[in-house]
């Protein structure tokens, strides 16, 4: 790929409503990625690999468990910070944010929101440094919208619980050390466990053939009679509520993400448009690039305000769950109608590993789907304003 | 080893640069202001490496306003231990280089490392007139520094090779590219920051020595014309008769 030439995208000067130190991280994380991240990220797409050796990197620039307390060995960061930092990864690929998140939000959150005090200092500065990395076990092969559907159950067998099921399309499975999966009790309560590599039964297959956040290694979570000891119990949460909160928090950091993706489309279009000549002059000057260019902008704008909103809200501890919905969907859209505006004006390039765009395109089609679809999201807001539950 | 690091604010390499009150002075509505490279990727990490090395401590000083302190703490969250910021507005070189010198002679420091000039004014002068005014051996544009026993060994670049001299602590030295390699800051030495002091100074009274005139823009580029590779003849004619340079 060619140099990342990536500037930020501020045309309301939302960074004023940031902080010194906000301005630091962010840039800092975007220095970094640019280091680091994006003289690679082209050919571990183009190869279906994940780049392991940036785990260290990650961890460093705060990206696993960014507002869990610095006591854990976490950053113990604001929202906004741990939005930044998200917004910055997925700049450069889905991919990369998503295994952040995943580590961050979905395994990391459960553990310190719901777990006991052992739990969190066993395993939380593992997983901030990244020694130990996460997954997160809900959506199975039969049950995706519907995980109160799941399967997958364990018993209770005195010191220990047996568990068995299938988890599918869990992000970071083939090499995660640690998986927080949710399972049934015998009275079909849903409980969430720690469940550790090397466990007997437990295997994690990788799924290949993705179109899709290639960079980022997807995979099932296989449990065959699994031995898992009781104290490897979330014990401070039951029901679909735990999970649920945990995708909050992913969903939250997916928002700001989305649009760093929107941002390196725009602005490789807007270079792009402005050095490619046709009929003797570029064609940034001619109306039906400028009405895409104009709107991508204005879309990006927008949601840049709404989600420095929601992270204030978040950071006031006032963000509803359906607030966060309408700004994952509203986001992952804008991102992806960005995405394809971007790849229309490269004409021919768009569709070429030079530039981001095509890449940013097919990952962007995982996020409008995962963490909740897009159609799931606006039933949500509609339930949230009507009081009418559409979903069954 | 006691090093003090000088740093100045300047503009992001990709702002668009404009002037204002008849082209005198730099219009810097909506610029991003960044650390001076020279100063943060070379300066400031070739003296933590030192310190890593040897022990000892780094402290930043910065010449300006309160509201430059946001690139005093990147210089801390990149990993110097302590800063001054002298609270004037950098009006010229030398009064930038007496306001650090001022600090320098109550703190002796064993070395004080410099960029080899500022990405926007290009003056290259602070340097210079630092070591003049503490009365200290300089080496310019350095792009190796090792310190062994007290001595210091710089390596400069020199046309057609490389110059290799040995001078005696304390001094100053000013940075250029190849000296270190860029620490970008990462989440700790951010956090770590926040509480790193941050001593603010009185400036002494001190004249500037010179004033802007006047700033003018680079010409903008002319049409490129193309010569025949058949007929060089044309463009000696194009150099003689229009361009009229030969």
């Amino acid at each position: 790929m060619a140099i990342d030439q990536f500037q930020g995208v501020d045309y309301f000067l939302i960074d004023e409503l940031l902080s010194d130190e906000h301005k630091l991280i962010r840039n800092s994380v975007r220095d970094w990625v640019k280091k680091e991240v994006s003289p690679i990220i082209e050919e571990c797409a183009q190869k279906a690999v994940f780049p392991e050796q940036i785990i260290p990197g990650l961890a460093g620039m705060g990206a696993f468990g960014t507002f869990i307390p610095e006591v854990y060995g976490c950053p113990g960061l604001d929202q906004i910070s741990y939005g930044l930092i998200m917004q910055e990864l997925e700049r450069c690929d889905s991919g990369i944010r998503s295994t952040a998140s995943v580590q961050g939000s979905l395994a990391m959150f459960p553990i310190y929101t719901f777990g006991s005090e052992e739990q969190r200092k066993k395993y939380l500065p593992k997983m901030a440094s990244g020694e130990w990395m996460g997954c997160f076990g809900l959506t199975e092969p039969n049950h995706g919208s519907d995980p109160g559907g799941m399967e997958t159950h364990f018993e209770d067998q005195g010191d220990y619980v047996l568990l068995n099921g299938a988890k599918m399309w869990i992000s970071n499975a083939p090499f995660a050390r640690v998986a927080i999966v949710w399972a049934k009790d015998e009275n079909g309560i849903i409980r969430g466990l720690i469940v550790e590599r090397g466990m007997e039964g437990f295997s994690t297959p990788e799924m290949h053939g993705k179109w899709s956040l290639r960079a980022s290694a997807t995979g099932e979570l296989i449990f065959n009679n699994v031995k898992v000891p009781k104290e490897n119990i979330l014990p401070n949460v039951k029901g679909l509520k735990g999970p649920l909160s945990c995708l909050s928090s992913a969903r939250y950091g997916i928002a700001w993400g989305a649009i760093g993706a929107a941002m390196d489309c725009y602005d490789t279009a807007l270079r792009y448009t402005r050095e490619r000549k046709q009929f003797g002059k570029a064609i940034a000057a001619f109306q039906l690039s400028q009405k895409k260019l104009a709107e991508m902008l204005t879309e990006i704008t927008k949601a840049q305000l709404l989600t420095w909103r929601l992270g204030v809200l978040k950071n006031e501890q006032k963000a509803t769950p359906a607030q966060i919905s309408m700004a994952k969907r509203n986001n992952v859209e804008m991102a992806l109608n960005c995405a394809r505006n971007a790849r229309q004006l490269l004409g021919a390039m768009g569709i070429m590993g030079d530039y981001p765009i095509m890449r940013h395109m097919m990952n962007l089609e995982s996020v409008i789907t995962y963490e909740g679809t897009h159609e799931i999201h606006l039933l949500i807001t509609g339930k949230d304003i009507t009081g009418l539950n559409a979903f069954v | 080893m006691k090093i003090l690091v000088c740093i100045s604010k300047v503009p992001d390499t990709t702002s668009k640069i404009t002037f204002k009150d008849g082209d005198t002075k730099f219009k810097t509505d909506n610029i991003q202001f960044i650390v001076n490279p020279y100063d943060e990727w070379y300066a400031l990490v070739r003296a933590l490496e030192l310190k890593e090395a040897a022990g000892g401590s780094v402290s930043i000083i910065h010449v300006g306003p309160a509201e430059n302190d946001p690139i005093i703490r990147k210089a801390l969250a990149i990993g110097a231990d302590n800063a001054f910021r002298i609270n004037a507005e950098a009006k010229d070189a030398y009064y930038t280089a007496f306001q650090i010198a001022a600090h320098a002679r109550e703190e002796a420091y064993d070395l004080i490392l410099v960029g080899k000039e500022t990405i926007d004014f290009n003056g290259s002068a602070i340097g210079g007139m630092l070591a003049q005014m503490l009365e200290m051996p300089f080496e310019s544009m350095c792009s190796n520094l090792q310190i062994d026993d007290n001595k210091l060994t710089v390596e400069r670049e020199i046309e057609g090779g490389k110059e290799i001299s040995e001078i005696n602590l304390p001094c100053v030295v000013s940075a250029k590219k190849d000296l270190a390699e860029q620490r970008i800051p990462n989440m700790r030495g951010i956090m770590a920051a926040r509480t790193k002091p941050l001593q603010v100074l009185e400036a002494q009274d001190c004249e500037a020595l010179t004033h802007i005139e006047k700033f003018e823009r680079l010409p903008e580029k002319g049409a490129c014309k193309y010569i025949d590779a058949e007929h060089p003849e044309e463009l000696l004619n194009l150099l003689h008769n229009e361009a009229k340079v030969i």
